[in-house]
């Protein structure tokens, strides 16, 4: 049965460990087969209830301190002198577990963000109506937007550059809503997502460039918005409409 | 100590014994601090810390006892999943199933207790689960399919078991 074929990926699908690619085309089944879908709900549900259940045991705030006294003392069995570098050693190694974890954390909820823009701009291109509002004419575009979404915009003008914006449509992050902005660059669509800072969290709050599958990404912050611009175009491409977007502000 | 309570948390696990898991993150410490020169800058410090503690487990004495009652073949090709007749009612996400999930992982086989437990507690990726049990990304990813079946398994006979409220 071809759903076998499925399930047996589910898992790394779950775990986000599947490549972009076969992860869209499990998603499309997913969308269409209830079977699977209803397997995929199950198993999400296992994997957050033993999340969940395994963060069970807290140490005895004792024992932390006596670990702490332990790391400390350790050195003093030896002659005193050697104590300064051990215990700078120590201090480092601290240093250095904070600073991978504070690092590895951003970076896992930055790149959890830029691959669900990823995966909007993407279902914006496979879409058979990708906007809501049709118009090249940013005077048309800004105001269809007063009243749909909790802020506003400015929108650049595009005479003398190569863009052309195609349109723009309502699009949602952390369920709040925000305007994303569809820019054509000769063959190439770029999409332009805003969004007030508070839906974006606090989660990401420098500016980046970077890449997601191997779209490339710019972002940076305005106003109390958040502003990204991902599409396959090139990093120049990408460069140049975020400067007209800045500038517009 | 940043990491200090997620690494009490998995030698709890590990050992079902609140003292010995204290032992062990003393002993997992006191090794890192020694043999933080062998830690080579670039690579993944968390996989390094927990890989420490979890070698030390399995020298411990529990940690033999628990790896030499289990049977081998934990890593065989995972057998077809009767996928199809689990709903989503099978695994419930009520508080009073915690316990009850709990229970269950506790007596699993500690090769799937911990490779759940990095996975799904630690968020770790299938590369860095790879680095810390010294195990291909192939038995990981298998060894992961089996412990989940597992659980499921023994969460549906638990659930069998208990009395409808």
């Amino acid at each position: 049965m071809a759903c076998d074929r499925w399930i047996e990926k589910l898992d790394a699908y779950l775990d986000g460990e599947l490549p972009a690619s076969e992860a869209r085309a499990l998603s499309e089944h997913l969308r269409g087969c209830s079977a699977c879908a209803a397997e995929s709900l199950s198993r999400l549900q296992q994997k957050r209830t033993v999340q969940t259940a395994g963060q069970r045991f807290t140490p005895d705030p004792a024992f932390r301190v006596r670990i702490q006294e332990s790391i400390a003392a350790r050195p003093s069995a030896r002659r005193s002198w050697f104590r300064l570098p051990v215990l700078a050693t120590a201090m480092a190694l601290v240093v250095v577990i904070t600073l991978f974890f504070a690092l590895n954390r951003s970076r896992r909820s930055e790149q959890q963000l830029v691959s669900e823009l990823a995966d909007l701009h993407v279902a914006t291109l496979a879409s058979s109506n990708p906007v809501d509002v049709v118009s090249s004419d940013r005077h048309t575009v800004k105001p269809w937007f007063a009243g749909r979404i909790p802020f506003t915009f400015n929108l650049p003008e595009l005479q003398d550059s190569p863009f052309v914006l195609v349109g723009a449509k309502v699009s949602y992050l952390n369920q709040a809503p925000g305007a994303e902005l569809i820019f054509r660059v000769r063959q190439h669509q770029i999409s332009v997502f805003i969004f007030q800072e508070r839906a974006v969290g606090n989660l990401q709050t420098r500016d980046s460039v970077q890449t997601a599958l191997s779209f490339n990404v710019r972002s940076w912050s305005l106003n109390g918005l958040r502003y990204f611009v991902i599409g396959d175009a090139s990093a120049q491409d990408l460069d140049k409409l975020s400067d007209l977007m800045k500038a517009a502000g | 100590m940043p990491h200090f309570d997620r690494l009490y948390n998995f030698a709890c696990w590990l050992t079902h014994d609140r003292q010995e898991a204290e032992d062990l993150v003393q002993e997992t410490y006191a090794k890192a601090l020694k043999g933080f020169s062998s830690f080579q800058p670039g690579t993944n410090f968390r996989a390094w810390i927990y890989r420490i503690l979890r070698n030390a487990f399995l020298t411990s004495r529990t940690g033999l006892q628990a790896t030499a009652t289990v049977p081998l073949d934990l890593d065989g090709e995972a057998e077809a999943l009767p996928t199809a007749k689990e709903t989503p009612e099978s695994i419930l996400l009520q508080r009073s199933d915690l316990q009850l999930v709990q229970k269950a992982m506790e007596q699993l086989p500690v090769a799937y207790r911990e490779v759940l437990l990095l996975c799904e507690v630690e968020e770790m990726s299938y590369q860095e689960i790879s680095a810390t049990l010294s195990i291909p990304i192939g038995t990981v990813m298998s060894r992961l399919s089996r412990a989940r079946q597992a659980l499921r398994v023994a969460v549906r006979e638990k659930q069998g078991s208990q009395p409808k409220a």
